[in-house]
């Protein structure tokens, strides 16, 4: 299941900020941290956004779930290049059998797991916070994105849960047909996609039936749209933005300063 | 104020060779409430779709003229609300006071007037809960409820109901029927379409009944409309009061055991339950929503793990295989012995025509090419399906598509047939159809399982009723 409701406390100080701001912010960390190559700037990224998670009503156990999926992949990442990363340069660390370990091969892995890390960390941490009615309200309020994209994915979105249950469906419909795969791997693969077909004739009838209940209210009007619920994109949305920033390009000019910095292009 | 006028009014929808609707004459004026009846495909969804102003000059030819209040029904939107039959694609928000704003907010009205206008349509309809509830907490009937409120915000003057109790159980229908009631005022025309007269003659007081093949076939107040026509509208598939349905139990006992389910459960869907199934008999298994009907219906058909307890075949139904259960055989061993009609006919079509879908089974069982051929061939005569033979399963109408899930799972004889409310949204035609069906496979010896809401289904064949509770109030 997509689960796209905040988890989190909504009246912490930074949760609370206009949800425009709070990506554009998340944005903006990123862009920054993705210049570099090295293990330096991104650890202390991290660091910085660790320390600000309470700010964001987040609690750690929570987004450690939510970032399950990444952790997972880290880990993944990390062996794979330590294992089998072509340049073996710096010092050896451990040598047995087949496995050589040295301190360059470590470093690359390390600086681009936590390159990971640190810009996906925002993201996350906005998409925890962020209650989907408010993103679509703002963008269309604050960043002028038309309505029709904004309540449109809105809408969409909310019928995405119901693809889980529809597939479990559609599953057992074809057992009950004379439908099944067996053991034959090429014969699950032609079930797997004429299943996936089904589901998509599917969603593709019910959005189209969404969409014309929408148009019966007056969405497709030519008038323009009012607001009923208010976005503000205040002073202190600006300074989350200012502040981002300020903090990735601390992160970058550590890096720098210590020598460690490796830039991504040239 | 809104009046509807329509003159020579006819629709064909691009790329299709037969009109939608033509020949229509009609005037319905302020204030009336007119239930709109006709067999299915006579235009009725077509005819709501051109009066809420849904149907843009290049999708289609249109013929004669339409207009509500004087105006083109494209420009006269503001006039009318639809409600369609399907909650869950009706509604756009995640919080129900939100989703009521919407239609406001798309017609741009000033914020201040908007959530006194969402708060008052919430009470028109009976809304119990407040705006901030989520809309996916809600049951069906509420969902429809809400959806109305939705409708209803906008202020509309002519308010179109599209079968809006078809997808609701009856406790779901009745919270509708109730709020429409309570939501009609003297300044509102209502246009309804519905199957089920005894819902909708308290709403309305006036009957319009289209004619297959275009113009209006009857006009006038109920009273004097089925009076006149009541015997051919009933024949025609619509469910008029007054003309009940025969019975059809089963004259003889039933024969021996099929399947036998011991202590089955599958929480939280479904709380503890046994029953058996026998040869010859029909078995209607009822309850509440939320009681796991469709779950213990795909249990016994093999088509689910139980979590809990199990399912057993007799060596009758099964022979050799009994000692396995049923949801561990493989498909065409399974469709052969069980066979299973879900509520949604769409979710088992898995060819591109009406014959393919037929012979599906009889082939996945290892049956000769003759012998499919003569399967096939009975069937779509047996179920009205012959002239429909090449066409797409898909484009089907509710009842065509009913008949063929039907016919498919009895391709394959399975002595067992599961039915998960087979007569759901059908008309009377279709539905005394399914009964006779049904009647003579029990005499002939097969066993029979329903989960259904429908009453007048269980009075007319149940041999054998099981109730089930709602896991919460079972535990």
């Amino acid at each position: 299941m997509i689960n796209l409701e905040p988890v989190t406390r909504p009246d912490a100080p930074l949760a609370r900020r206009n949800p425009v701001a709070k990506l554009a912010a998340a944005l903006l960390c990123s862009v920054i941290l993705i210049a570099t190559l090295d293990p330096v700037a991104p650890a202390i990224a991290i660091a910085f956004e660790l320390a600000l998670l309470p700010l964001f009503g987040v609690r750690l156990r929570v987004l450690a779930r939510r970032a399950m999926p990444l952790l997972v992949s880290a880990v993944g990442i990390l062996v794979t290049l330590v294992l089998f990363a072509a340049e073996r340069s710096g010092r050896t660390l451990i040598e047995a059998g087949p496995i050589l370990i040295t301190s360059g091969v470590l470093i690359t892995a390390l600086g681009l797991v936590l390159r990971m890390f640190a810009v996906a960390l925002p993201g996350v941490t906005v998409v925890a916070t962020t209650d989907p009615t408010d993103l679509a309200d703002a963008l269309v309020q604050n960043a002028k994105l038309p309505a029709r994209f904004a309540y449109g994915a809105l809408a969409a979105f909310r019928l995405v849960p119901l693809l889980a249950q529809e597939w479990q469906m559609i599953s057992m419909a074809r057992r009950a047909r004379g439908v099944d795969a067996g053991r034959n791997p090429l014969a699950r693969l032609r079930l797997f996609g004429s299943t996936a077909f089904t589901l998509l004739v599917g969603a593709i009838r019910r959005g189209t039936r969404l969409a014309v209940a929408m148009d019966a209210r007056g969405f497709d009007a030519t008038t323009p749209r009012s607001m009923a619920r208010r976005q503000h994109f205040g002073r202190a949305d600006g300074l989350l933005i200012a502040g981002a920033a300020v903090l990735a390009g601390a992160a970058l000019a550590v890096s720098v300063a210590v020598g460690a910095f490796r830039p991504l292009i040239g | 104020m809104s009046a509807v006028r329509l003159r020579g009014f006819g629709w064909r929808h691009a790329g299709r060779k037969r009109w939608a609707v033509r020949g229509l004459d009609l005037r319905i004026e302020h204030g009336e409430r007119v239930l709109l009846l006709g067999a299915s495909g006579a235009g009725k969804s077509t005819l709501l779709a051109a009066l809420a102003g849904l149907l843009p000059e290049d999708s289609g030819e249109q013929e004669g003229t339409v207009e509500v209040d004087g105006r083109d029904p494209r420009a006269a939107r503001e006039e009318v609300g639809l409600l369609f039959q399907d909650p869950e694609t009706q509604l756009v928000m995640a919080r129900c006071g939100d989703d009521v704003a919407f239609g406001p907010e798309n017609r741009g009205l000033p914020a201040g007037q908007i959530w006194p206008r969402v708060d008052e349509a919430l009470r028109r309809v009976g809304f119990r809960y407040g705006r901030d509830r989520s809309t996916a907490a809600l049951s069906g009937g509420e969902q429809q409820r809400l959806a109305l409120a939705g409708v209803l915000a906008l202020r509309p003057s002519l308010l179109l109901l599209d079968e809006p109790t078809a997808n609701l159980d009856p406790a779901g229908a009745a919270l509708i029927r109730d709020a429409v009631a309570a939501a009609l005022d003297a300044d509102t025309s209502l246009l309804l379409v519905e199957h089920r007269l005894a819902e909708a003659l308290p709403l309305v007081d006036r009957v319009v009944v289209l004619a297959p093949g275009g113009g209006v076939h009857a006009d006038g107040t109920p009273q004097a409309v089925f009076a006149a026509h009541g015997e051919a509208l009933a024949a025609e598939g619509v469910w008029v009061p007054g003309h009940p349905t025969p019975l059809r139990r089963a004259a003889t006992a039933p024969g021996t055991e099929l399947l036998a389910a011991d202590e089955l459960a599958l929480p939280p869907r479904l709380a503890r339950v046994s029953l058996t199934v026998r040869a010859g008999e029909a078995l209607a298994v009822h309850g509440p929503n939320g009681a796991g009907k469709s779950t213990l219906a795909l249990l016994l058909g093999g088509l689910l793990a139980p979590a809990a307890g199990r399912v057993t075949a007799t060596a009758e139904l099964a022979g050799g295989d009994a000692r396995t259960p049923p949801h561990r055989w493989r498909a065409p061993a399974l469709v052969g012995r069980i066979g299973s009609v879900f509520q949604d006919p769409e979710h088992q079509f898995v060819t591109t025509t009406v014959a393919e879908e037929l012979a599906l089974g009889p082939r996945r069982t290892g049956r000769t090419e003759a012998q499919v051929r003569a399967t096939v061939d009975a069937l779509l005569d047996r179920l009205r399906l012959t002239a429909l033979a090449a066409a797409n399963p898909y484009t089907l109408s509710g009842g065509e598509a009913r008949r063929l899930s039907v016919a498919t799972a009895l391709a394959t004889a399975p002595r067992l047939l599961v039915c998960d409310e087979p007569t759901f949204g059908q008309d009377r035609r279709t539905w005394r159809e399914l009964v006779e069906l049904f009647a003579e496979l029990r005499d002939n010896g097969h066993g029979l399982v329903t989960v259904t809401h429908d009453r007048e289904f269980i009075a007319a064949l149940a041999d054998r009723q099981v109730r089930l509770e709602h896991p919460r109030r079972v535990s």
